[in-house]
């Protein structure tokens, strides 16, 4: 019965990490699309996100019938509990990476407002903090988890940077409006992503130490 | 919330039968009006607690006893205390419903009369009304008091076992594995009996199965080798227990 469980619990550990790398995969094609303007890709990312979608559903109903048939306690309970979580945050990452795909689609080959610097800085900071966030999830580091979050505090600042270069853009060349405002969607989907990683350290936290709190340094506007 | 009131005070409770060390330095403060579970491996000393809190380990040869457990500011092991009056006042429930081979009446009439409860007839009536009431037996039994108690299913034998309890007026319930033998439906009547009744009493299970803890009881004890490893409230120690061997019991490690 033991074995048997552990079995299941790390057959789901599996799939989680094999999700997050899919959602890892989408940001890091979103952003690139995004910078070789290729629309064909952006599209390919749209069509994929069902991928994800189906990823988490798989993963919740598989902790649906873990609790309904073994009865889990404790941080059995709680792994369980946190696994169900992450994937609902994975899933709205890869939401998000759709997000930016389709901002490539809206932008077509028109020229951006100017070239891309913040946003794949921020594309590469929120990545690296679900590569993280991942890694602390599997050693049910709640110390990792926490100091990846103060991480999120580079891409607010990044996604503010965006915002205010774009609005300068619109009050200088009001032409640029709607570029600006794609932009500014751009940054602010990455800035949402690096906000599901912090909830996602939430859940390790909960997970290693049985703590239910929001973590510090999370935006929360 | 209220503030907790401790009914039964277990302090520094040591018990040996003979050469064996059955129960060592356990303090538990037993809250009032609450189901407190007892919960640990075969062996680990839960009935053997459960049974110290109304002296029913006086009838075993070689048992003796250190520390105190204080109910109503008395401790029950000091020679002043009149176990007749202490198994009234400390009701006990036990694993096979062991109702006596008589009618329904007799058999919830025997208490009074151990405990020469004397009353009128309209009085004891009213008691053993009330005391199936709340049982839940009433209605199924109010034209078959005649009948033998052995005739009745092993849950409503289980449940006049309580009533038996209930007629004497007791203060706290003690419960040794009351479900045991019974199937989960009826498994589950008992559970939410021991919710209405713990409004009114204070309620201590001992039991084996864990997700009955989990689900009838407020505060749960976990023991191990004769020790009491760990004393919360029942949805902290199912969810984040403090202490590694409670983990590693309930998470199916080990028991």
């Amino acid at each position: 019965m033991r074995e048997n469980f552990r079995k299941r619990i790390n057959e789901l550990e599996s799939r989680v990490i094999a999700m997050g790398k899919t959602v890892e995969t989408a940001i890091a094609s979103s952003v690139k699309a995004l910078k070789d303007r290729n629309l064909e890709e952006a599209e390919k990312i749209i069509r994929d996100d069902e991928m994800i979608n189906r990823q988490r559903w798989e993963i919740e109903e598989n902790c649906v019938n873990l609790i309904a048939m073994q009865q889990p306690v404790a941080s059995d309970l709680r792994e369980i509990i946190a696994i169900m979580n992450i994937v609902t945050d994975l899933e709205r990452m890869g939401d998000h990476a759709e997000g930016l795909a389709k901002i490539v689609l809206l932008l077509g080959k028109e020229t951006p407002v100017e070239a891309f610097t913040h946003i794949p800085v921020m594309a590469d900071k929120a990545m690296e903090m679900l590569r993280k966030s991942i890694d602390a999830f599997i050693r049910r580091d709640a110390k990792a988890a926490e100091a990846i979050c103060a991480l999120d505090d580079e891409v607010d600042e990044l996604n503010d940077k965006v915002y205010h270069k774009m609005i300068q853009s619109m009050i200088s060349q009001p032409q640029t409006v709607t570029r600006a405002t794609y932009q500014i969607w751009a940054a602010r989907n990455l800035e949402r992503i690096a906000d599901h990683v912090t909830n996602i350290c939430e859940r390790i936290v909960y997970l290693a130490t049985g703590s239910m709190h929001k973590l510090p340094n999370i935006s929360t506007y | 919330m209220a503030a907790l009131k401790t009914r039964i005070s277990i302090e520094n409770l040591n018990m040996f039968y003979g050469d064996f060390h059955a129960l060592k330095d356990v303090c538990l403060q037993v809250p009032q009006n609450n189901v407190t579970a007892l919960i640990g491996p075969s062996g680990c000393g839960k009935s053997t607690l459960l049974r110290c809190v109304n002296r029913m380990n006086d009838l075993i040869d070689g048992v003796r006893t250190e520390g105190r457990i204080i109910i109503d500011d008395q401790n029950i092991f000091s020679p002043e205390t009149d176990v007749v009056l202490l198994r009234k006042k400390v009701g006990m429930v036990f694993q096979r419903p062991n109702v006596f081979d008589q009618s329904i009446l007799n058999n919830l009439r025997f208490g009074l009369r151990i405990h020469r409860q004397m009353r009128s007839k309209s009085e004891t009536m009213e008691l053993i009304q009330k005391s199936l009431e709340d049982v839940g037996l009433w209605d199924i039994l109010k034209d078959k008091l005649h009948h033998n108690a052995r005739q009745l299913s092993l849950e409503q034998q289980q449940r006049l076992c309580i009533a038996r309890v209930l007629i004497l007026l007791p203060e706290v319930i003690l419960l040794d594995e009351p479900c045991s033998s019974l199937d989960p439906i009826a498994t589950m009547r008992i559970e939410e009996l021991l919710r209405v009744l713990r409004e009114r009493y204070t309620l201590v299970i001992v039991t084996h199965n864990m997700q009955q803890a989990a689900r009838a009881s407020d505060y749960t004890g976990f023991m191990y080798m004769g020790q009491l490893i760990e004393f919360g409230l029942t949805q902290g120690i199912f969810t984040a227990p403090c202490k590694e061997l409670t983990e590693n019991y309930i998470t199916g490690h080990f028991g």
